[in-house]
């Protein structure tokens, strides 16, 4: 089906980060305009999502020129959910960054930014072009790397370079992966490839191109030998954007390896043990991180990789049932680590540090707020009914039909993990009696913020609380979407003729 | 000239990767252009060289009636370039301003955001 309004949420989000541009030293216009405009392009991230999910996968050719040769942006189910938590993610942050970044940050083209970071993130998800990939990939890093740099603290320029020279190096490594592909096929579409790539004789070099893709991706979604540089960076910048990032930076890794790993390098044994092991590897080294830290950013940045290993793992099985644990763990994971970075920045906004050790009494200070953390921390944990929850019953079945028993321990141990850190947090922060920290010489606190504002930092976490409680007890219709995401990934044959125009390719 | 592009782009690679693994930050962004621009011959060269036979139609053949050179690639270098281009010069400025707020070039000594706040 083709159908030129699917590239609608890139282009509205290209015409607002050029209009923000246009209004540079408008701050306060810029901060409410973002937010309306966030708002618009979460409903037009719904209405393709309703679209697509009636109608099947709907396909444009840039300029009309026919599939193997143009540019093809594709939205299948996969694709438009990613959008639409894309634009969930972004309403959120955008509200949130109404009271949290400061006017330093806004005077150098904030918003302009994160409009330009969510253009990249929904064109990264909707096309179906290798090199297009690439090309998205790169507006989403250099967005990024202005996000992470702006306002330049001395801890922040740190975490950026370290940011910014690993993934230059990842850039380079896509690109070497690309080469490669190209040469051996002569193809640049993704659908195209998925076909060329399975009648190739010489599966050495088919392998070592799947390896070199395996690289550029797991440095940006940060898996075992490849994430030194997230811990030592996302904690730097300010709440606000470290949610953003947290929430969806990395899950464009693991949505790219899903595609390549399920479209183009299909079925092959060494790629399976190698993914294996790495997410067996991440999930312990990131869950290992998290309890050796005191730091509330650090510890949260260590979870994002230990649950980037559950997604992995899943992917590393390969069996649909693991799939479907795979897609439903990242639509629950983008919704909840966003959250979690909003909630640190809270906690952070009402105490002025971020350390465990130093932090206690919340909730006898603020009972509801408490509460209302409660949800997105105990979401992650996965205890039952809420959101995290279901996607490890996937792993688990998954991996027992797949006799991964090793991977399926190694699931087990990490939500563990995940559970005895997240304990800690609880009781330290929250319930250990407070100590009187020093008070900070020129930080405004919590308490004395306009209402504003205040209702600026509670309404995001809020809102996604509300999703994440969604996804956790009307689990089946989430169940219904990642069964029929996972579908089309194991078969991707719908795909592949939607995309070339093509009739019965199964053959 | 296949051979000769094979050896400028192992040189480059090698070189662009020995950049890296020094201690210094410029050393670094130098490594990452010299790999950056070995990546670019790579497309060239993996895209197949064709001497001689621009992809160019006469007006009264319908079809090609020769082998002519992909012009694929060429767009691929130029976009990958153009990226490139832009992502270094950011990251040239981020060094020159970490230098200054830090006062330091060796990249061992960037370790204040590893310790516990």
């Amino acid at each position: 089906m083709s159908n030129i309004w699917i590239i609608s949420p890139i282009i509205f989000q290209l015409a607002s980060a050029v209009v923000l541009l246009f209004l540079w030293s408008f701050t306060k216009v810029q901060k409410i305009l973002s937010l309306l405009l966030t708002l618009f392009g979460l409903g037009i991230a719904i209405w393709i999502f309703i679209l697509v999910y009636h109608q099947g996968i709907q396909v444009t050719q840039a300029g009309n020129w026919s599939a193997p040769f143009g540019i093809t942006f594709v939205a299948d189910a996969f694709a438009v959910t990613l959008v639409l938590l894309t634009a969930i993610a972004g309403f959120a942050v955008s509200v949130f960054s109404f009271g949290s970044i400061s006017e330093e940050r806004l005077k150098f083209g904030y918003y302009p930014m994160l409009h330009f970071l969510l253009m990249g993130l929904q064109g990264a998800f909707l096309t179906g072009d290798i090199f297009n990939l690439y090309v998205w990939f790169e507006v989403i890093i250099i967005s990024s790397f202005v996000l992470i740099t702006i306002g330049g603290k001395k801890a922040q320029l740190e975490g950026a370079i370290k940011y910014v020279a690993l993934n230059l190096l990842a850039s380079v490594f896509f690109l070497i992966g690309i080469a490669f592909l190209y040469g051996l096929t002569g193809s640049l579409n993704m659908a195209d490839l998925a076909i060329i790539v399975q009648k190739i004789e010489n599966r050495g070099l088919v392998n070592v191109t799947a390896s070199l893709f395996l690289v550029a991706f797991g440095i940006k979604s940060a898996v075992f030998p490849l994430y030194f540089w997230l811990p030592a960076s996302y904690h730097t910048p300010p709440p606000a954007v470290a949610a953003i990032f947290g929430g969806l930076l990395t899950k464009v890794g693991v949505y790219a390896m899903v595609r390549t790993f399920t479209l183009i390098f299909v079925g092959d044994e060494f790629l399976g043990i190698v993914l294996s092991v790495m997410a067996a590897l991440t999930i312990l080294s990131g869950g290992l991180g998290a309890l050796y830290h005191e730091h509330i950013g650090k510890i949260f940045g260590y979870f994002i990789i230990c649950h980037i290993g559950f997604m992995m793992a899943g992917l590393g099985m390969m069996t649909e049932m693991a799939i479907v644990g795979t897609i439903f763990y990242l639509i629950h994971d983008i919704i909840v680590k966003t959250n979690l970075f909003m909630v640190s920045g809270l906690i952070l906004k009402i105490n002025g540090t971020q350390n465990i050790k130093a932090l206690g009494g919340m909730y006898t200070s603020y009972p509801l707020l408490s509460l209302l953390m409660a949800i997105p921390l105990f979401s992650l944990v996965g205890i039952p009914p809420l959101s995290g929850f279901w996607a490890k019953i996937f792993f688990i079945q998954g991996g027992l039909e797949a006799s991964e028993y090793a991977l399926v321990a190694f699931v087990i141990l990490g939500s563990f993990l995940t559970l005895w850190v997240i304990g800690k947090v609880w009781a330290e922060v929250f319930w250990k009696p407070g100590i009187n920290l020093p008070v900070k010489a020129n930080g405004i606190y919590f308490n004395e913020l306009g209402k504003k504002e205040q209702w600026a930092y509670v309404l995001p976490i809020i809102f996604l609380s509300m999703i994440s409680l969604y996804i956790g007890f009307w689990a089946e219709n989430i169940i219904v979407l990642a069964k029929q995401i996972a579908g089309e990934l194991m078969d991707p044959s719908l795909y592949i003729e939607t995309v070339l125009g093509l009739k019965n390719i199964k053959s | 000239m296949e051979l000769l592009l094979i050896f400028i782009i192992g040189l480059l690679h090698s070189a662009g990767i020995y950049m890296l693994l020094r201690r210094s930050m410029f050393k670094m962004i130098i490594g990452l252009i010299l790999l950056g621009n070995g990546v670019n011959l790579l497309i060239f060269l993996l895209g197949k060289l064709v001497k001689g036979h621009p992809p160019v139609i006469d007006e009264s053949a319908k079809v090609f009636s020769e082998i002519y050179a992909d012009p694929l690639p060429q767009a691929l270098i130029l976009t990958a370039i153009v990226i490139g281009f832009g992502l270094q010069s950011f990251a040239i400025i981020l060094i020159k301003r970490v230098y200054k707020v830090l006062g330091t070039d060796d990249l061992d000594e960037l370790n204040s955001t590893d310790e516990e706040i």
